[in-house]
Order: C-alpha cells, then sequence, then structure tokens
C-alpha cells in the first residue's frame, strides 16, 4: 500500500458513514440501510469464500448444519466485536476482552454460582464483565490512563484471578437448562438460541450506533474529543459507557461460551482480542476512531469464521491454515483500500 | 524415524523397569510383569517402605495452571508425607525459568540431599541442573528432559510417542475386522515436538492394521472451548467414521460437548491424559469415550521414590540392577471399563 492511512481517513467522510469532524452535533452517520462500497467489497470476499467453499466441499460446506455451525461459531466472537467496534471508533481499544470472557465464564461456573440455576450464571457472568469494563472505563476516563496500558492491566489481572479461582482446573456445568440451550432441540426454526442472541445484539448494536445520541456522541468522541468537548459532550462519561459496554458484550459471550462448552475455565476467550480487533479493522472500523460500522463487523467475523471452516472441512493442517488466515486477512484489507481509491480518484 | 523407534523400545523396556520398581516401593501388584527373582544378586541393598537415612528431598516445580500440573504437586506432597525419613523442601512454582533456575539454586544453597525438578522448560533449567549435579547434588529430573544427561542423576517421565502407539493399538482391535474403517485425530497444540510424538505413535500403530485409513486430522489447543470448536468442526467435515482419538481430556470436556450437541453416537472415541472425568464416562459407558490412555501424573510420587532411593543408595527391587537405572519412561497404559477402577484414584481434577 503506497496510500497512508491518514489519506484513506481523508477519502471516508464523502464515502462512510464519518460525521465531519469540526461539527460534531447534529453531525451524524447517514441515516438508512445503504450498504456503502466498503460493505460490498467485504460481501464479495465472504462470497468469494462460499464459492469456495461449495467448490472443494460441497455436500459438506452447503449443508444447512454446517450453516448452523458457522453461524455459531460466529456468535460469541461476534458478540464481542459489536463492543469491540464501539470502543475502537470511539478512538479507543480493548485489549481485556478475552481475558474478561475467561474470567466471567469461570465465575458463573464455580459451584456456588451453580447452584442458582440457570439464573444465577447468566446473572453473573453479566455483572463480572460489566464490572471489568466499569473498571478499565474509570482507569480510562477518570484515572487518564490510556486504553492500551488500561486494559492490557485488566487482561493480565482477569487472566490471573480466572487462574486463582479455578485452581487451573475445567468447571463442568451440571445445570441441565444451561446446557439444553447449546442443542439441536433447542433451535427455533433451525435456528441456534446462540446465533438469535448474536443477532440481537447485532441489531441492538447497530441501532445503538447508529440512530441514538448516545451512537454520535461514540463517533463525535473518536473523530474529535476535543471538538466534541467544546460541543458540550461528556467525552470522560462517554468513554465509561464504552467500556461497561464493551465489557457487557464480553459477559454475554462468556455465557454464550459456558452454554456452548458447557464448562468454564481459566483459557476461555483465549486470543479474542486479537480476533475482535482484526474483524472490526477488517470490517472498516477504523483505528484511530471517528468511523465504525456494525455491519462491517459483522461481515468481518463471518470471513474469519468461514475461512476456519472451509479449512477444517477441506482437513488442513495447522501451519497451512495460520499461513492462508494471514494472507486472506491481507487480500480483503487491500481490495477495500483499493475499491475506496479508486473511489476517491473518480 | 530411528529416533523415535529407539526411544520406544528403551521406552518399553524401562517402563516394564518401571513398573516392577512401582510394584515393589508402592506395594501395588497389578499389572506385575514376570519377575526374575532368581537371577538376581543376593545383595543389591533394596528400596522399600522401611525407615532409613533421613533423606531431605528439594522439589521445584512449575506454575499448576492446568489440572495435570495440580496433579504432579498433590502427588509429590502425598507421597513425600508416606516416608518418615523424608523432608520434602517445595518451592512455589513457577512458568518463568529465571524465577525457577533461582529457586533451584536457593534449594542447592539449603543443601539438600537430592532434588526433584519438573522444569518449565528443560533446555532453559539444564544448566543449574548441572551446577546441582557438580555440588554432589543429585538430581531426578521430571518429565520434560534436560538438554544434557551430565544435568540429572535419573529422568523419569511420560511417555509421547507411546500415548500415541497404545491408542493406535487399542483403536485397531477395535475395529480390526472391520473393512474401510475411517478414524480421525483432535490433536492438541501443534506446535509441541509433544503433540508430533504423539502422531507418529499413532499413526505407527495404524500401519499394523491395513483395513484402518486415518480420514482426518485437526489440532486444538488443551482447552475445553478449542476441544468443543475444532470436534464440531471435524463432526461436520466427516459424516461417517468408526474412531476418534483426542490427544488430551482437557480438549475433550470439549470434544465430547460437541458430540453430544451433534447427537452422534456412531463412533467410539479415545482420550488421553487420564482426567477423572474422562475415567468416569469410561465407567458409565453412556457415552463415545470408551477408552483412554495414561500420561500419568504419579510420575511426581515415583520421582520422590527415586529420589530418597538415590539419597539412601538403593537399588530397585525386581531388578538385577545394584542401582536406580538413569532413566525410566512410564508406560502409557490403556485404561478401559474393564480396569478404570484400578486407575481412578490416579485420575486428576
Amino acid at each position: 500500500m503506497t496510500q497512508p492511512a491518514s489519506a484513506a481517513r481523508q477519502d471516508a467522510p464523502g464515502l462512510v458513514k464519518t460525521p465531519p469532524q469540526k461539527e460534531p452535533k447534529g453531525a451524524g452517520p447517514a441515516f438508512g440501510m445503504r450498504l456503502d462500497l466498503r460493505n460490498l467489497s467485504l460481501l464479495g470476499v465472504l462470497a468469494a469464500l462460499i464459492v469456495v467453499g461449495g467448490f472443494t466441499k460441497p455436500d459438506e460446506f452447503l449443508a444447512v448444519s454446517n450453516l448452523q455451525l458457522v453461524l455459531t461459531q460466529a456468535s460469541i466472537i461476534g458478540v464481542v466485536t459489536v463492543g469491540m467496534t464501539f470502543v475502537i471508533t470511539s478512538g479507543g481499544i480493548d485489549l481485556s476482552v478475552g481475558a474478561m470472557v475467561a474470567l466471567a465464564s469461570v465465575w458463573a461456573t464455580t459451584l456456588a454460582t451453580q447452584e442458582y440455576g440457570f439464573a444465577g450464571i447468566l446473572f453473573t457472568a453479566i455483572v463480572v464483565g460489566v464490572g471489568c469494563g466499569l473498571v478499565n472505563g474509570v482507569l480510562i476516563a477518570y484515572g487518564g490512563l490510556v486504553p492500551f496500558i488500561a486494559t492490557i492491566a485488566m487482561l493480565a489481572s482477569a487472566r490471573g484471578l480466572a487462574l486463582q479461582i479455578t485452581d487451573g482446573k475445567t468447571q463442568i456445568v451440571t445445570v441441565d437448562s444451561v446446557l439444553d440451550l447449546g442443542v439441536k432441540d433447542a433451535y427455533v426454526l433451525g435456528i441456534p438460541p446462540l446465533v438469535l442472541i448474536f443477532a440481537a445484539v447485532v441489531v441492538i448494536g447497530w441501532l445503538v450506533l447508529n440512530r441514538t445520541t448516545f451512537g454520535r456522541r461514540t463517533f463525535a468522541v473518536g473523530g474529535n474529543p476535543e471538538a466534541a468537548r467544546l460541543a458540550g459532550i461528556d467525552v470522560r462519561r462517554q468513554r465509561l459507557y464504552l467500556y461497561v459496554l464493551s465489557g457487557l458484550c464480553c459477559g454475554i459471550a462468556a455465557f454464550m461460551l459456558v452454554v456452548l462448552s458447557g464448562s468454564g475455565q481459566n483459557t476461555n476467550g483465549n486470543l479474542y482480542e486479537l480476533d475482535a480487533i482484526a474483524a472490526a479493522i477488517i470490517g472498516g472500523t477504523l483505528l484511530s476512531g471517528g468511523r465504525g460500522t456494525i455491519v462491517g463487523s459483522v461481515l468481518g467475523v463471518l470471513i474469519f469464521t468461514t475461512i476456519t471452516n472451509i479449512f477444517a472441512l477441506n482437513n488442513l493442517e495447522t501451519a497451512v491454515q495460520q499461513i492462508a488466515k494471514g494472507a486472506i486477512i491481507v487480500v480483503a484489507v487491500l481490495v477495500q483500500h483499493h475499491t475506496l481509491r479508486r473511489r476517491g480518484e473518480t | 524415524m530411528p529416533e523415535i523407534s529407539s526411544t520406544s523400545r528403551r521406552g518399553l523396556l524401562l517402563g516394564t523397569a518401571a513398573l516392577s520398581a512401582g510394584a515393589l516401593i508402592t506395594g501395588c501388584t497389578s499389572n506385575e510383569p514376570e519377575k526374575k527373582d532368581s537371577a538376581a544378586p543376593a545383595n543389591a541393598p533394596v528400596a522399600d517402605g522401611a525407615p532409613g537415612k533421613a533423606v531431605t528431598i528439594g522439589f521445584a516445580g512449575p506454575q499448576a495452571d492446568h489440572g495435570w500440573l495440580n496433579a504432579i504437586n498433590d502427588n509429590a506432597k502425598q507421597r513425600a508425607k508416606k516416608y518418615s525419613d523424608v523432608t520434602l523442601e517445595i518451592t512455589e512454582g513457577s512458568n518463568d525459568t529465571a524465577a525457577q533456575i533461582g529457586q533451584v539454586q536457593t534449594l542447592i544453597n539449603k543443601k539438600v540431599d537430592v532434588l526433584v525438578i519438573l522444569p518449565a522448560d528443560g533446555k532453559a533449567l539444564t544448566q543449574v541442573g548441572l551446577q546441582a549435579m557438580k555440588a554432589g547434588i543429585p538430581v531426578i529430573n521430571l518429565d520434560r528432559i534436560f538438554a544434557s544427561p551430565q544435568a540429572y542423576r535419573c529422568w523419569i517421565g511420560g511417555d509421547n510417542y507411546g500415548m500415541g502407539l497404545n491408542a493406535g493399538n487399542y483403536i485397531g482391535e477395535q475395529l480390526k475386522d472391520k473393512p474401510n474403517a475411517k478414524v480421525i485425530e483432535l490433536a492438541g497444540v501443534d506446535n509441541l515436538e509433544l503433540t508430533k510424538q504423539r502422531t507418529q505413535g499413532f499413526d505407527d500403530a495404524l500401519k499394523n492394521y491395513p483395513n484402518i485409513r486415518k480420514v482426518a486430522r485437526q489440532a486444538a489447543d488443551f482447552t475445553v472451548e478449542s476441544g468443543q470448536a475444532k470436534m464440531a468442526q471435524l463432526l461436520q467435515a466427516q459424516s461417517e467414521f468408526d474412531a476418534l482419538w483426542n490427544h488430551d481430556d482437557d480438549q475433550g470436556v470439549g470434544a465430547l460437548r460437541a458430540i453430544a450437541q451433534a447427537g452422534r453416537k456412531d463412533f467410539i472415541m479415545v482420550g488421553g491424559a487420564g482426567a477423572k472425568s474422562a475415567m468416569d464416562a469410561i465407567k458409565a459407558d453412556n457415552s463415545v469415550l470408551k477408552a483412554t490412555v495414561l500420561y500419568p501424573p504419579t510420575m511426581a510420587a515415583s520421582a520422590i521414590d527415586i529420589a530418597r532411593a538415590v539419597a539412601q543408595g538403593k537399588g530397585v527391587g525386581g531388578m538385577a540392577e545394584m542401582e536406580i537405572p538413569a532413566s525410566i519412561t512410564l508406560y502409557s497404559a490403556v485404561v478401559t471399563k474393564d480396569n478404570v477402577d484400578q486407575y481412578l484414584p490416579t485420575g486428576f481434577i
């Protein structure tokens, strides 16, 4: 890429749902459901992957059960990515998402919590996620720590706490109502409940980011915090809320992971931070803030999951999988930038 | 693979030796191979439960962040308590090489009689092993092997190649009458040497059964989450197969969950390591899991036995040797419904 990131960013406002930086108030993203070029190019990448999958393993890849599997596997990291999209859009970063998922899941699966059944596990997961997010938010918004430092500290301590709670052991869930949510009988019209949760989080996330004052403020803080402050936005409080939102998403994801794996383990959520950041960036959310799209993030997650699925169906070796995954990330981003540059030139 | 096959042959011989040593030292009478009582010289002093010279054993292990490592620490402590003549000096576990070197040096300075070290990284701890040996403290190297044989008096550890071999042979026996049988493998962390050894052993065993073909292999991460995710994919990819070997019982919790979620029952599954949850499932016999291949954490207890015997200058009962052997590779027994009761006490949580 000869095009520096800043140039790409300047191209953006006319093209993507980004507010002009100087006038944050009332300068929300474009209303309406139009898919921008960026998302269309991502859809193109996804379609190409589907063709590859359908071509190499027609019987397995195109089966309904495989579609259910891909969506289920996308749903947990997808929920985390929605929260991450908000944080990155505001110009921040949350490196602690994987650790928060781990801590929330092991706390939710301790024997004491299992006594209270389904509600106890769900409640604990969400409270722990929100609690961690609150700590991140306070440290960043009011303590003046940069997000990178605050959340990397949370990453270390939440993983440590998760290890201490479990003592390195796998906590197996025995609550049937939780386990039942993950099996075929629980599918609603063929859709796994975890996918429904994911869909709900995506729809709510899209509405909040694109149709509310909260969303407009998120873009404003990410685009130009000083301008946002002058426009009367409480930037610090907004940042606090955003990290709490990310923690909330991690709490929900932790519960979903408990349903899926039937257990809590201190290694849960391993490397989620990298997957979520990569998916958001591929989706078109700008790492330096000011621009973010939920639809793009969802497409990013689906591209990742579909790649993994095609690799496994074709029985590729781990090393080959990793190399190919890296190459496809580069291709996806290149296609996007290329689309964007051409548009900028015309 | 001459290296591996020689390891395996040595493993077999020494495994037998270890078993008979274990049988005598622990008083465990099961699985006893044939003894050669008549051939043994009469005067070899043999380690037994009777109190002897007082011995201080220093124990330095890694941080217990996995069920198996927890079991290692427990086994060492429980075993040391059994002997009235043994004092155990145990350091806090650490995965930090520098910290573990410091801990071993502290134990050397305390002038313990013998050291048991399970290094977080065998190669990185070699120098401190040499240092202890030069200071006249025999080192019992547990599981992760030092780079130099000069750095330890005796090595005792598990047999990853043997795990694969025994898993493969067990599956082979179950499927030997089935034409065109298909097996799949859910491996552990693929960038670890031990994963490659387990797979190599498995593949070598399957060569004994020309009717069986390995149709898929995917690697997980030794975690429940990865086990569930990778197994779900494998089940999708392979609509029909006859047996599955899963390298690790922890990731097996996730694999079993994926199998239950997919409602599949049309194959047998063999696990690895020997977790209690796996043994419970084998005993209950209500899932596809029919066996698990051991990587026994009791090796820590045996290391205490060996350390004590070395310090007291004693040999192994049931063998002609005057000394404790230089290297002991444990046997990767296959635990099935038939013998699970015998192994359940060693199952780790």
